[in-house]
């Protein structure tokens, strides 16, 4: 079936919407069942079996709630944000390469247009939180720039270093370039890096922090800031940022397992396929969630400090390592 | 790009081109026109938008791409980060400059002045069209130009920044001596 151009990007954006739709809703039942289960609890179980219809629920709730807008607020970026917080995500995730046939184009700066639209994400919650007028949602922006600031500059460094090993920043040919095994993947690519999986542990601190999850998810430390930029919200706007939450999980997720893990290349070296993807994608996830649970939320100071006194040095290190190590071999 | 049977095919590209012109016009206006500083800054990243959209449009994604990055992500996020710690809550009167009538017309005057010298220069001007396509846009054309034929434009730049820190510094020294 071959539609025309535009059509199939329509149609593919519309199933990308689809996918951060149904998982956004569902990524909130793994959070609340993996907190149930790392908590010595059942978790949600009232609605349908196993609790699996509670997001459908959740999502009557939201919807069903007044829209407020508080009579302090500047009203129009107030309701702006949540709509600028979602949109760039779904175009990150369109630019995501789930299978050999399966992407929206083969873009050549695939990698910078995710970095590009990524980076709206935060200005967009800033907004929020200054067009609410409110004490902890303006605390909380200013939070959210320093560590956003603060944590972009070692995930840069790190893509750097992969975009020196790989040569390329067209996310298909990333993952081309990983095929024929896990000893293949970037992550264990070793001859090019001997400090690799380092590098993969600091991308993936950068992400929670980048996406403000626990333990670095001091924009919304609800013992502080009752929910920090995110406090005035009612209804389907609170939710609109939740599910961009984990729209931008996913951002972070697919990535991580693209560059580094080989995105849809099976380990064996056969059978290659979207499964892969979506299996390492999920893996990654869980690790998120399992982060959140069992690590206790960090000080600000011990944020600030992690990136700039040992992430940002550790990743110039493997950055300078690895320019010595490409000229040599 | 095969776009037959879509609505509007044939102008696709100018559609293209008149939104992105639009946003960079709106955000523009606001920027210029808002009362509170912070929606300035909103109108200025919609103007920089806008101009990534130009940008693509006439074929340089890597430059759209820096643009977004850059200008949305940084220096915009960058003001209104300094908007928010300084900025009294509430906006101020809404500002009438000395001699209200006069202003106006004379600002528009100006404006008509040099938008009409630059509009015809545009056109009068015989603009040579170049045989072959110097370069393709792509990054590795960029790279390669920023890093062999404009080296030494690339480096003078850099140094502007080594300044900007340089004097940043030197601003945040004086005025700890000042607090003491």
């Amino acid at each position: 079936m071959t539609l025309p151009e535009p059509f199939r990007l329509l149609a593919y954006l519309a199933g990308v919407m689809a996918f951060v739709g149904v998982n956004a809703a569902y990524l909130v039942w793994v959070e609340r069942k993996g907190a149930a289960r790392f908590q010595r609890r059942p978790g949600p179980t009232e609605v349908g079996p196993a609790g699996l219809l509670q997001p459908l629920a959740d999502a009557a709730k939201l919807l069903s709630k007044q829209l407020l807008v508080p009579p302090d607020a500047d009203r129009t970026l107030f309701r702006v944000a949540p709509v600028l917080v979602m949109a760039p995500a779904l175009m990150c995730l369109a630019t995501i390469p789930f299978g050999k046939t399966l992407g929206a184009r083969s873009l050549d700066l695939g990698l910078v247009m995710v970095f590009a639209f990524g980076s709206i994400n935060v200005m967009a919650i800033m907004l929020g939180g200054w067009a609410s007028r409110n004490k902890y949602a303006i605390i909380s922006a200013a939070r959210i720039v320093s560590q956003n600031v603060a944590y972009e500059i070692p995930m840069m460094l790190v893509v750097i270093t992969l975009i020196m090993v790989t040569g390329t920043t067209n996310l298909q040919e990333i993952v081309e370039d990983q095929a024929g095994g896990f000893w293949k993947w970037n992550v264990f690519n070793l001859a090019a890096n001997p400090l690799m999986p380092v590098t993969f542990v600091i991308f993936f601190i950068c992400m929670l922090a980048e996406t403000n999850r626990a333990p670095f998810d001091m924009a919304e430390a609800e013992s502080e800031l009752v929910a920090g930029a995110f406090t005035e919200y009612a209804g389907m706007g609170f939710g609109v940022f939740f599910m961009a939450e984990y729209a931008n999980i996913l951002v972070g997720c697919s990535l991580g397992a693209i560059l580094f893990l080989g995105g849809w290349q099976s380990p064996f070296g056969i059978l290659s396929g979207v499964g892969w993807f979506l299996l390492k994608l999920y893996a990654l996830v869980f690790t998120v969630v399992w982060v959140r649970w069992t690590f206790p939320r960090t000080q600000f100071y011990g944020l600030l400090n992690l990136s700039w006194k040992i992430l940002i040095p550790v990743s110039l290190g493997t950055l300078v390592l690895t320019c010595i190590m490409l000229k040599i071999f | 790009m095969n776009a037959e049977g879509f609505p509007g095919a044939v102008r696709l590209a100018e559609i293209i081109f008149v939104i992105s012109g639009l946003t960079v016009l709106a955000g523009a206006l606001l920027a210029v026109m808002a009362h509170r500083i912070i929606r300035s800054v909103c109108g200025l990243a919609l103007c920089c938008i806008g101009l990534a959209g130009l940008y693509a449009f006439l074929q340089s994604p890597f430059l759209a791409l820096m643009q977004i990055l850059i200008y949305v992500g940084a220096v915009c996020i960058t003001i209104v980060f300094a908007v928010m710690l300084a900025e009294p809550d509430e906006p101020g009167e809404p500002h009438t400059g000395q001699g209200g009538g006069l202003w106006l017309p004379c600002a528009l005057l100006i404006c008509a002045v040099v938008g009409w010298a630059l509009a015809t220069l545009a056109v009068k001007t015989p603009w040579v069209e170049p045989a072959v396509r110097t370069s393709d846009g792509s990054l590795k054309a960029i790279g390669m130009a920023l890093l062999t034929t404009h080296s030494l434009a690339f480096e003078v730049v850099s140094v502007v920044l080594l300044v900007a820190i340089v004097g940043a510094l030197a601003i945040a020294h004086g005025g700890r001596g000042v607090a003491r």
